[in-house]
């Protein structure tokens, strides 16, 4: 089967001043389709810069980014904005809400992108905001909602178009345990069901536990990938570290 | 470019393929509910546009009433407006803005203009997120660029219209209370229309102007710029 991400040999450099950082050195890494994978790794070790790679929000300095085999380097302007809209669903730490759309709105937006009519669009985000627990909020404004409710609404928005991706950048590090929980439950549910891949860079350990996989990166490299069944190891020794 | 790419989902449900789109009457409502959502801020930025506006139309419309006095051949009113200090020559039919006027004129307008860039500035810069996120979604370029300039129009409009009708109103007032009711009887409608129709349109066009290099930033902005920015 192929990949639905490949990453060949990924290098990312910022130039700040004189001085080069070099945030990712060398990154290989294929996914699978329906896989929930987690990126884990200390702060500063190149996790959203790899998220932003894979998203295509972000050129790679050498190496490539395959989406369903397609080389994301080569597409232009429209294509990528029609990937971003129908192939990959965003999700971030700060939830990106946006801020004067109701939570209907903000989840109908990508479909009025993907070229849906107005009607279709509002019944599928009413089901989508349904399935999310958020059915009687549809007419609320982002500052009248819970991080953990915008969150849903994020959740249900990167659904929108049933994109063959979810990519979240630290989709808990904004929400407290409880919160954080559910929506790592409701993520896995989404994946499961849906057999959306999930992506999400993270270093919540609640995360290691509905993951099929996990790649830890430090300092710019992968340092190793553990599959399911090798992780209550790595968790045992992390419960015993700590 | 092979064409295969993407085309489980295209073939299914996306006829215009692999395009986004924001159809325009959407891009109305947005900039609308977007300008309702900020009313406040709107009013700021549109608050300089008005008082230029309607300076211009005072300006204007003041003339107009004086090209009526004069075109009503009344020599009581020549002797008034020459009272109230319009320079006429003996053979003069109508008055017109002195330099010095256009000067101010000019000025004002230019003022404004720079306001209007200025507080548009502002505005992408406080909706760098928003932005953002709409390029996540997949928002090409000019639909960011569309919904400042459709957001720039109806504030300008709104705002040249305000400031055209009061400034057209303060004029017919002041030259009533100046020259009396006689002398505003002379005064012809279809040239204070005109006088009013021109200020909206030079209020829109500055309004439009003045959004153009702010909507351009918003729109080049690469999503992840965007989204490293801290609010
Ligand atoms: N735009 C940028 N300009 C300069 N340096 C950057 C930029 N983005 C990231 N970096 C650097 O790249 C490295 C990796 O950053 P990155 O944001 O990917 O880390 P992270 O793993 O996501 O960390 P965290 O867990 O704190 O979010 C850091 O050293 C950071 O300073
Ligand atoms: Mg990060």
């Amino acid at each position: 089967m192929s990949n639905v991400v490949r990453v060949s040999g990924v290098t990312k450099s910022f130039k700040l001043g004189k001085i080069e950082v070099q945030a990712l050195k060398g990154v290989d890494l294929r996914i699978d389709r329906g896989e929930y994978l987690s990126i884990m790794g200390p702060s500063g070790s190149g996790k959203s810069t790899l998220f932003n790679m894979i998203g295509g929000l972000d050129k790679p300095s050498t190496g490539k980014v395959f989406i369903d085999e397609v080389d994301i380097a080569q597409l232009d302007a429209y294509e990528l904005a029609w990937l971003r809209c129908r192939k990959i669903g965003y999700i971030f730490q700060t939830f990106n809400i946006i801020q004067v759309m109701t939570a209907l709105e903000n989840v109908t937006l990508p479909m009025i992108f993907a070229g849906l009519a107005n009607d279709a669009a509002v019944q599928k985000g009413m089901k989508l905001l349904e399935q999310v627990g958020l059915g009687d909020r549809h007419s609320h404004k982002p500052f009248e909602m819970s991080g953990g409710q915008q969150q849903r609404v994020a959740i249900a928005r990167a659904l929108a178009n049933d994109p063959a991706i979810i990519l979240a950048d630290e989709p808990t590090g904004n929400l407290d345990l409880t919160t954080g929980e559910e929506i790592i439950a409701l993520l896995k549910r989404m994946s499961q069901e849906r057999g959306v891949t999930v992506i999400s860079a993270t270093h919540d350990f609640k995360m290691l536990n509905v993951s099929d996989r996990v790649v830890w990166i430090r300092d710019g490299r992968i340092d190793k990938i553990e599959n399911r069944e090798e992780l209550s190891i790595s968790i045992g020794r992390i419960g015993a570290r700590e | 470019m092979p064409d295969r790419i993407f085309s489980d989902r295209t073939a299914a449900s996306a006829p215009s393929n692999r395009l986004v789109v924001l159809p325009f009457g959407k891009s109305v409502e947005i900039a609308y509910k977007s300008i309702r959502v900020r009313f406040f801020r709107s009013l700021i930025t549109t608050l300089s546009l008005v008082l230029a506006v309607s300076f211009l139309s005072f300006t204007d419309v003041s003339n107009d009433v004086a090209n009526g006095m004069l075109a009503s051949d009344s020599a009581g009113l020549r002797q008034a407006l020459v009272r109230a200090g319009y320079d006429l020559g003996p053979e003069a039919k109508n008055v017109a803005s002195s330099p010095k006027q256009r000067w101010i004129l000019i000025l004002s307008l230019l003022v404004c203009t720079v306001g209007i860039v200025n507080a548009q500035l502002m505005a992408v810069t406080e909706r760098f997120r928003e932005i953002g996120t709409m390029k996540c979604l997949g928002a090409l370029d000019r639909f960011v660029l569309r919904l400042f300039i459709l957001e720039a129009g109806m504030q300008g409009l709104v705002g040249s219209v305000a400031g055209a009708l009061l400034g057209a109103v303060f004029a017919l007032l002041a030259g009533g209370l100046r020259f009396g009711g006689a002398a505003l009887q002379q005064v012809a409608m279809a040239h204070v229309g005109a006088s009013i129709a021109a200020a909206t349109g030079i209020g829109v066009a500055l309004s439009l102007l003045g959004v153009l290099y702010p909507a351009l930033v918003a729109a080049r902005m690469q999503p992840v710029e965007a989204m490293r920015v801290e609010t």
